[in-house]
């Protein structure tokens, strides 16, 4: 294990645990912690969440995590964002009334319609497995590098990402018609995805893996 | 493109041990649980739901060590339930390392456990179990405790209840089906999952493949649940596991008593099948 450290940041929303417990799997040094003053000397940051977008925003304020964060990000420092920890890294939200996120990439969080094309009544939250498909950029050489096409992913959600760029697209999902997209990435050391790798078999671990390789974190 | 269906093992647990009884009762071992999660994780599973089956009666989980020892060996979500009261307990069976919890007695006697629950851990988090029964008019009524006690509630307003209050997933159990092999109330599955909006799992009373592929296509269950099939062939299978003799019958797994109901089933052929159904599942 190499001496570098990455930040599970805990804002009191989601299951850490699993998360922690990937890291582990992969080798990663990471440790799970809610305080601010341990930002500046760790290397790499994971942001996980399940749960509420305001509720997240607002925790991460009162933690007085957001100035630190963004910090560290700007400074090129490695950020991985899980489902929730996805969404928040874009401008704003419509989740009970708009909401501001951490603006690291532009684009909004949308709710999935309560129907689909055909006008049949859509089941959300989306709870499941899914496919992930390509962006115009491809995955070689991001954490994505080992996965296929035609592998699963698990997701759990009801809101979805809606990127204004396409550059930062790194994947794209289908669920009942409405593609959207379920991988970030911007500027190398921002990453996320709207599926859990964490709870997704070994091809989600494979994700952790190349993020930390990548990144010279294990 | 066609929604994935999940195939989630359900994993009934007293004790120490993996249990199956048959109407919820009349438990036997089966072996250790942390074994066959092991090997439906290995072969598949998009899930475990893991149930203290004994918890409400006696007012105690003790899941947490089996949860805990499962959580690091595998990578795929898990829910758990059994005896859930309070926030508190909510809060420390995630801290085991569940991904949801599944709320069934607790919710009913009190409704708010519910919403409680989603605002503090999200919807994602909370599958409410609605045990049903059928009675003699035809309605379902739910009860509590593995089928023990009665409510008076409907099962249909009560799951559009659960959908209102925020709830991520349903699950619904046929307690008259459960364990028999004789396949899923179809029609209580179908009933269930057209009044919601939220994800229903269906559970009890899948013998054979075939009965799986039927509560999808016309139950339109979003995900199924399964015990009997699996552990039974996983058992037949598996000479070596060994179940703790301090808790429950163990008879039936010494005798190796045959399994005539059931068409037991492993997780690839399962899906193999459901697939050339055209349901469409995830293999790996």
């Amino acid at each position: 294990m190499s001496g570098k450290k990455v930040l599970i940041l805990d804002y009191h929303l989601g299951n850490l645990f699993s998360v922690k417990q990937a890291c582990d799997h992969v080798g990663i040094n990471a440790e799970i912690t809610s305080d601010k003053n341990l930002i500046e000397k760790a290397d790499a940051f994971i942001l996980p969440g399940v749960g509420a977008f305001i509720e997240a925003m607002t925790n991460l304020e009162n933690l007085d995590l957001i100035i630190p964060l963004k910090d560290a990000v700007d400074a090129g420092k490695p950020l991985f964002g899980v489902c929730l920890g996805q969404q928040l890294l874009f401008t704003e939200s419509e989740e009970f009334g708009a909401g501001k996120g951490l603006d690291f990439i532009s684009g909004s969080i949308k709710k999935f319609p309560k129907e689909n094309k055909e006008g049949a009544k859509m089941k959300v939250p989306q709870i499941g497995w899914n496919k992930i498909y390509k962006a115009e950029n491809g995955w070689k050489d991001t954490p994505l590098q080992d996965i296929n096409e035609d592998d699963y992913m698990y997701f759990v959600h009801s809101y979805y990402v809606k990127s204004d760029n396409k550059e930062n697209i790194l994947s794209l999902t289908d669920y009942e018609g409405v593609e959207y997209c379920s991988g970030v990435i911007k500027n190398k050391n921002i990453v996320a995805t709207q599926f859990h790798p964490e709870k997704s078999g070994a091809k989600g671990l494979s994700i952790y893996k190349n993020w930390a390789i990548q990144h010279n974190l294990i | 493109m066609k929604k994935n269906i999940r195939i989630i093992p359900r994993l009934d647990i007293k004790g120490p041990n993996l249990v199956k009884g048959i109407h919820l009762e009349g438990l036997r071992v089966m072996g250790k649980p942390e074994e066959f999660a092991k090997f439906y994780y290995e072969q598949g599973a998009d899930e475990l739901i893991f149930q203290d089956v004994v918890a409400s009666l006696y007012e105690r989980n003790s899941l947490h060590d089996i949860i805990t020892k499962t959580a690091k060996q595998i990578y795929i979500p898990i829910t758990v339930g059994g005896g859930l009261r309070t926030i508190e307990d909510v809060k420390s069976v995630l801290r085991a390392g569940a991904d949801k919890v599944c709320l069934n007695t607790a919710a009913i006697r009190n409704p708010s456990v519910i919403r409680d629950a989603v605002l503090r851990f999200g919807s994602s988090t909370v599958v409410v179990a609605i045990e049903a029964i059928k009675q003699s008019d035809g309605k379902y009524l739910a009860y509590t405790d593995n089928g023990r006690e009665h409510t008076g509630m409907e099962v249909i307003k009560w799951a559009q209840q659960i959908d209102e209050m925020g709830a991520g997933e349903i699950v619904i159990t046929s307690v008259d089906k459960e364990g028999t092999g004789e396949g899923f109330d179809i029609e209580l599955v179908r009933q269930v999952a057209q009044s919601v909006s939220v994800p229903v799992i269906a559970h009890g009373g899948a013998g054979k493949k075939e009965d799986v592929a039927e509560v999808i296509s016309k139950g339109f269950a979003d995900a199924v649940s399964i015990a009997s099939i699996l552990h039974y062939d996983y058992i037949k299978n598996n000479q070596s596991n060994s179940a703790s003799d301090t808790e429950g019958n163990v008879e039936f797994l010494k005798a190796k008593r045959s399994f005539h109901k059931f068409e037991t089933t492993t997780l690839p052929e399962l899906k193999k099948y459901l697939c050339e159904q055209e349901i469409s599942c995830r293999i790996i």
